[in-house]
């Protein structure tokens, strides 16, 4: 990254934890990332791992009582952690927007979807409400629904899935936000509107010049939008990079078992797909060294007492593993197909 | 539209079939109920006893019994008292029913207002001592049975008390109407209002609290933060306008119930002519035509509410309009 030009978002050391067990839990631990001006970065993890947690502290949006957001998040030079309430409430929604994984419950059910719309631009922006449909109108027209008016004037319940998730990803542009965090938007969706509503956030960065956090556990999704992606493991960065460099050649085993675990494109399939063995470690029983060491095939007395600093790599891949400094790398992946920058 | 309407007088009559049958056998299966004797009077000799019998029709059987109180009672609307003789039903209730319903409304405006208010507060200020407080009040309201608190309030302010500044405003016990003399009506009704709203706002903030604090966690509430609405428009637009759809419904059906006599202790305590009293006379006086007219007069307010609380349901909710 040139010095000259800073990032859209800059996330660094960010921690979140929560009280527990007479201390503090922690949920995520020093992740540090950045997103720059048009880009799609990929946060992706399994289940639990704190990639939403993440998200949502970005977002000042986790309301749990006691819970604590340690670090630094700048959007475009102003710090995100700590800023109060009524500034980020600005920025959310207008300089920040978000779209979550569930399209079936995340409109309120019982106002339509144009009225939700209309209600965020007129939150951020002096308009008529005559104004607001016109722009609410273009935007579900822009987002490929057909018969925006109509399909305004429509309850949640009475729009499908896919059209639900394309009103949602229009209510989330309304105030044509530089940034756009997208909470797992195609886990709910069948195959064919995944693949259209990635189409649509691929052209936003065109479209609209939005940069896209995109959180996913599918590395499928990953390997089709992101230009740089961030794997995170039971709250801790596993390894991050650019999304090429990471398919061909993972440092982090973790990451190489989630590539492992796509069904190949090309060639004979395997009978079975590789899992992971194990499940990934609570918040509260992460263990002292590295959290994959239990399901880990690599694993030795080095990765045990505490957990591996993220070191670079080359190339802007960091991985927090000892196997590359202890010279003995993964090896490269031969099975890269099928994708795009 | 025109077969729901249909469907639902046909549900009305169904319902007042069953509740008046009931009524009706309970009665006569009711031993020491014998009508004869009561009005006959004590020590009454066996002719005057064959005599009322006869006159009365308690010699026939009782499916005729039943069609002709049913008769007197819905279509010649002339059916008489067994207690007071000669005194006609109908025109009772129709005196005591705006008592009734003027007690009822104002309480419920109270109770509505004061929950709706006490709830949101409580779920805005979730686990502070805001909600503690308004909580502990709500379960004390729960927990005071209407007719000592009204035996308590009259005590205050109708003897204690009633010869300070404070009190020296409230009129005897008893009813007031609004066409002849709006301040006295209201002077005569607020504290019973109050003292009926109580048990009611208890319940109601405390439901509407549990509400609130559940749809707290649900998506679309997220949303509505990201977007970065307010937290008063979010609690408010998005929070209490989707629980109020368990409110209404919750309401509908204790508002019908309390117009249709449910209020009897209320009124009992205060002196109220209201349909409460009047069924408490009648059932002390086991007095069969006012009890089966006062029964009569509550099934259809209760069935009445629901067809009004299913439509306000249609109002409010989207999803139940398409359900259809």
């Amino acid at each position: 990254m040139p010095a000259d030009r800073m990032p859209l978002l800059d996330v660094r050391d960010l921690c979140v934890s929560v009280p527990g067990n007479g201390g503090m839990i922690p949920l995520v631990e020093n992740v540090s990332f950045c997103v720059n001006e048009a880009e799609i970065v990929g946060l992706v993890g399994e289940s639990g791992s704190g990639k939403s947690v993440t998200a949502m502290a970005l977002m000042g949006l986790i309301d749990s009582p006691g819970v604590q957001v340690r670090g630094s998040a700048r959007f475009r030079g102003q710090e995100l952690v700590g800023m109060p309430a009524k500034a980020l409430r600005t920025l959310r929604g207008r300089d920040i927007a978000m779209i979550f994984q569930d399209p079936m419950t995340a409109f309120t059910p019982v106002y339509t979807i144009g009225w939700q719309i209309d209600e965020q631009i007129r939150a951020h922006e002096r308009l008529t409400r005559r104004a607001a449909r016109a722009r609410t109108v273009q935007l579900l027209a822009e987002m490929g629904v057909p018969d925006p008016a109509r399909t305004a004037q429509r309850y949640p319940h009475q729009l499908s899935g896919g059209l639900r998730q394309r009103a949602m990803i229009a209510m989330a542009l309304s105030c044509r936000p530089t940034l756009l965090i997208a909470d797992e938007p195609t886990t709910a969706l069948d195959v064919t509107v995944q693949a259209q509503i990635l189409d649509l956030l691929r052209g936003l960065r065109h479209s609209h010049g939005s940069s896209v956090l995109l959180i996913t556990h599918d590395m499928g999704v990953v390997a089709q939008t992101c230009s740089r992606t961030l794997v995170l493991y039971s709250g801790r960065m596993a390894e991050s990079g650019p999304t090429t460099t990471l398919f061909a050649r993972p440092a982090h085993p973790y990451t190489a078992a989630l590539l492992d675990s796509i069904p190949p494109l090309y060639g004979s399939r395997p009978h079975r797909l590789p899992a992971i063995a194990g499940v990934p470690p609570t918040p509260r029983e992460r263990p002292a060294g590295c959290a994959f060491g239990p399901r880990c095939a690599y694993v030795h007395a080095t990765c045990l007492p505490a957990p591996p600093a993220l070191a670079p790599i080359g190339a802007g891949q960091l991985a927090a593993c000892v196997l590359p400094a202890e010279g003995t790398p993964l090896p490269p992946r031969t099975i890269a197909q099928g994708m795009q920058p | 539209m025109i077969p729901a309407l249909l469907r639902r007088l046909g549900q009305t009559l169904l319902v007042l079939f069953g509740v008046s049958v009931l009524v009706f056998a309970v009665f006569f299966a009711t031993p020491g109920a014998d009508p004869t004797a009561r009005i006959a009077g004590r020590n009454a000799s066996p002719q005057i006893m064959e005599k009322v019998r006869r006159e009365y029709g308690f010699d026939r059987a009782l499916p005729v019994q039943y069609a002709t109180m049913m008769k007197k009672l819905f279509i010649t609307r002339d059916l008489a008292s067994y207690a007071d003789r000669g005194e006609l039903v109908v025109p009772q209730i129709e005196q005591a029913a705006p008592v009734t319903a003027c007690l009822v409304c104002g309480a419920a405006f109270i109770w509505v207002s004061a929950s709706i208010i006490m709830g949101t507060l409580a779920a805005a200020f979730r686990d502070t001592w805001v909600d503690r407080t308004l909580m502990l009040a709500g379960l004390v309201g729960i927990s005071i049975p209407v007719f000592w608190l009204g035996q308590v309030t009259n005590l205050i302010t109708q003897s204690r008390y009633h010869d300070t500044w404070l009190f020296s405003w409230v009129p005897g016990l008893g009813y007031v109407p609004f066409s002849e003399d709006p301040g006295g009506w209201f002077r005569a009704l607020v504290i019973p209002w109050v003292v009926l709203a109580v048990m009611f706002i208890g319940i109601y903030s405390r439901v509407l609290r549990a509400d609130l604090v559940a749809l707290a966690g649900e998506d679309f509430m997220r949303t509505a933060r990201a977007k970065g609405l307010s937290p008063t428009r979010v609690m408010l637009r998005h929070g209490l306008r989707t629980a109020l759809v368990t409110f209404v419904s919750l309401f509908g059906l204790d508002f019908a119930q309390l117009v249709g006599g449910g209020a009897l202790l209320t009124e009992v305590v205060f002196g109220l002519p209201g349909v409460g009293r009047l069924t408490y006379r009648a059932l002390t006086n086991l007095d069969l035509p006012v009890i089966m007219a006062t029964v009569m007069y509550s099934a259809i307010f209760v069935v009445v509410a629901n067809a009004v609380v299913d439509m306000v349901y249609l109002l409010l909710d989207p999803r139940v309009r398409d359900a259809r």
